[in-house]
């Protein structure tokens, strides 16, 4: 080695002066990157002599891990499956029930004009190394710039956020945890619905500041996003309160454990595209089980229509003076359903309903349908009426609802009458017209 | 006379005090800073500090010294300019290694060898400062052969003349 070094002293010496050259230019020039921002030459040089080796490593490992679960560990399985399918189960059970919830929740919130950041687009990345240092709680992920990865793009998990994009390279992308100690998002308490920001500590503990200490948080509480930071959508988990304790200047010392496990990380989920849109109530009522129940059960079947007297104060059609339509005369059916061009033999009067929205109590809903042969699209806008705040509505502001209604399922009348007042009392038959 | 392929022990390897070593780089610097204040082309076709890297590496014969030179030298007028420190260090680094190497193996004395392998020198600066500058930098650097060799020429002619006032401050070893 010596001789070597001897024999090519001075070329040895040349490629030494000009390797120190190349290194002091890397460190001052810097390289924009179609991200939109500029790093320094030497950190993508050293990040792309690293991230090729832990990524061959992480690819034998995932290899070996594989192969190791998928043919050979299968123990248990079968009664793992089974127990999975009877989770599923229940899960759907739930699901029904939540969907319920979130499409009231839709329309409350369209009523209420909120706006609401929707994830669009994600990106799914694998953990590949770190900064390997206590002070800098950095990882590297698999994906970068050629991903559509950009800076500042929000990192999570299924079980919470992890943190945001630093920098991005090509082909990979550095993302700062939120337990590092330049880390800040802002946060909320799940009940107590208590605002703060996170950050991260020397030690990467991650701790809740900015909540004044005359405030109750118990432990356990749920913290999530709270969308303040522009970065993580509102309402991510990002974990739950673990200790809690009287810290300086009148502010509580909460620390949180978080949701997701940033030491143990692999797969992560990089939010690619957020759009922020008002939330628009889904048009279509979602029939209920019982409903369907109900139109499947046998029951008085309907009056021919020979006798359009005999219909009045029936669904889908109204009286002056009469009672709004409840439920129970299959108004949700009729006004659930959409409207198709069936031509199912409607007659082509023009027949006006009145029956209050199903799923807002406090809407009265007006439509006006036509039959399919009259005009080339069936389906028509249904009109609303707000109803007159009263006692008993004066609480909830209504705003007009569109609904579709299904001509075929609609009886109109062939002379229609005006819309009714739904606190109109009910009609007395004995009285005079 | 031709350029003749002689032994390290026929050539002549020289030094010079240390008020040339750093006095004429010095003046090399100031005056390519300065020139070009009166006549705007001069910075375009020449290289003074060049031509004083070429002198000395060819002098002292020796590559070590040689490249350092060429990279103090290009260093030095790395900072005079708004550009990443380096480029011309980086490029007259490989002059210096270069111009010294070719000197213990060849006669570098008289003004014919001393046009050639200036205006070779030249080049090879040019192509390497556009490779780092392009390649590294990424600047936006123009490459011309007519502008390159039209250039060589004339730091080769005034580094003949030059050379043959340096060789003044010459000291055998």
């Amino acid at each position: 080695m010596e001789s070597v070094l001897g024999r090519y002293r001075n070329l040895v010496i040349l490629v030494g002066v000009l390797f120190l050259q190349v290194l002091g230019l890397a460190m001052q020039v810097k390289r924009g990157t179609n991200a939109g921002q500029d790093t320094r030459l030497i950190r993508v040089w050293a990040v792309g002599a690293v991230t090729p080796f832990e990524r061959t490593l992480v690819w034998f490992q995932n290899g070996a891990s594989d192969i190791w679960h998928n043919y050979f560990y299968l123990r248990g399985v079968r009664a793992e499956n089974r127990q999975l399918k009877d989770q599923i189960e229940q899960m759907r059970l739930e699901q029904v029930r939540l969907s319920e919830d979130a499409a009231q929740a839709h329309r409350l919130q369209s009523l209420l004009a909120f706006k609401e950041q929707y994830v669009s687009k994600t990106v799914a990345a694998q953990v590949i190394g770190s900064s390997g240092m206590d002070s800098s709680r950095v990882i590297y992920l698999d994906k970068g710039e050629h991903a559509g990865i950009k800076r500042d793009m929000a990192v999570i998990t299924a079980d919470g956020i992890v943190g945001k994009v630093l920098l991005v390279y090509p082909t990979v992308s550095e993302v700062l945890l939120i337990n590092d100690i330049t880390s800040g998002v802002g946060v909320l308490l799940g009940n107590s619905r208590l605002q703060g920001v996170i950050a991260g500590t020397s030690n990467g503990e991650v701790t809740l500041n900015g909540v004044m200490s005359d405030e109750q948080v118990p432990v356990g509480e749920a913290v999530l996003t709270s969308g303040g930071d522009q970065i993580f959508p509102k309402g991510l988990p990002v974990g739950t309160v673990s200790k809690v304790g009287l810290g300086k200047d009148l502010f509580l010392s909460i620390k949180i454990k978080p949701a997701a496990d940033l030491s143990k990380l692999e797969e992560v989920l990089v939010l690619a595209e957020k759009q922020e849109r008002q939330a628009v109530a889904d048009d279509k009522v979602h029939v209920r089980a019982a409903d369907i129940l109900a139109q499947r059960l046998p029951s008085v079947p309907d009056k021919p229509a020979a006798d359009p007297n005999a219909q009045a104060g029936t669904a889908g059609t109204a009286k002056p003076g009469s009672t709004p339509v409840s439920g129970s005369a299959k108004p949700p059916a009729t006004a659930s359903a959409a409207a198709k061009p069936t031509g199912a033999a409607a007659p082509p009067q023009t027949a006006k309903t009145s029956v209050p929205a199903t799923r807002q109590p406090s809407a009265t809903v007006t439509t006006t349908a036509k039959p399919a042969g009259t005009t080339p699209d069936a389906a028509e806008t249904a009109k609303t009426t707000p109803k007159p705040k009263t006692a008993d509505n004066a609480t909830a502001d209504t705003k007009p609802v569109a609904i579709q209604l299904d001509p075929a399922t609609t009886r109109p009348k062939p002379q229609a009458p005006p819309p009714v007042q739904p606190d109109s009392p009910p009609p007395d038959p004995n009285s005079p017209q | 006379m031709p350029i003749t392929y002689t032994s390290g022990e026929q050539v002549e390897v020289y030094r010079f005090s240390i008020p040339v070593t750093i006095g004429v780089p010095l003046l090399a610097l100031f005056l390519q800073a300065f020139i070009p204040l009166r006549f705007p082309r001069f910075a375009v076709y020449v290289d003074l500090p060049l031509l004083v890297t070429i002198f000395f590496a060819m002098a002292r014969r020796n590559p070590i010294s040689g490249l350092l030179t060429g990279a103090v030298i290009g260093l030095a007028q790395d900072m005079l300019g708004r550009n990443p420190i380096g480029i011309y260090g980086i490029a007259k680094t490989v002059v210096g290694y270069g111009a010294s190497s070719l000197g213990v193996k060849l006669d570098v004395e008289n003004p014919g060898a001393r046009l050639l392998v200036t205006l070779g020198f030249y080049l090879v600066h040019s192509a390497v400062y556009f490779t780092v500058a392009r390649g590294l930098v990424n600047m936006t650097v123009p490459w011309s052969w007519s502008h390159g060799i039209l250039a060589g020429l004339a730091n080769a002619i005034l580094g003949v003349v030059l050379y043959f006032v340096l060789d003044k401050f010459k000291q055998r070893t």
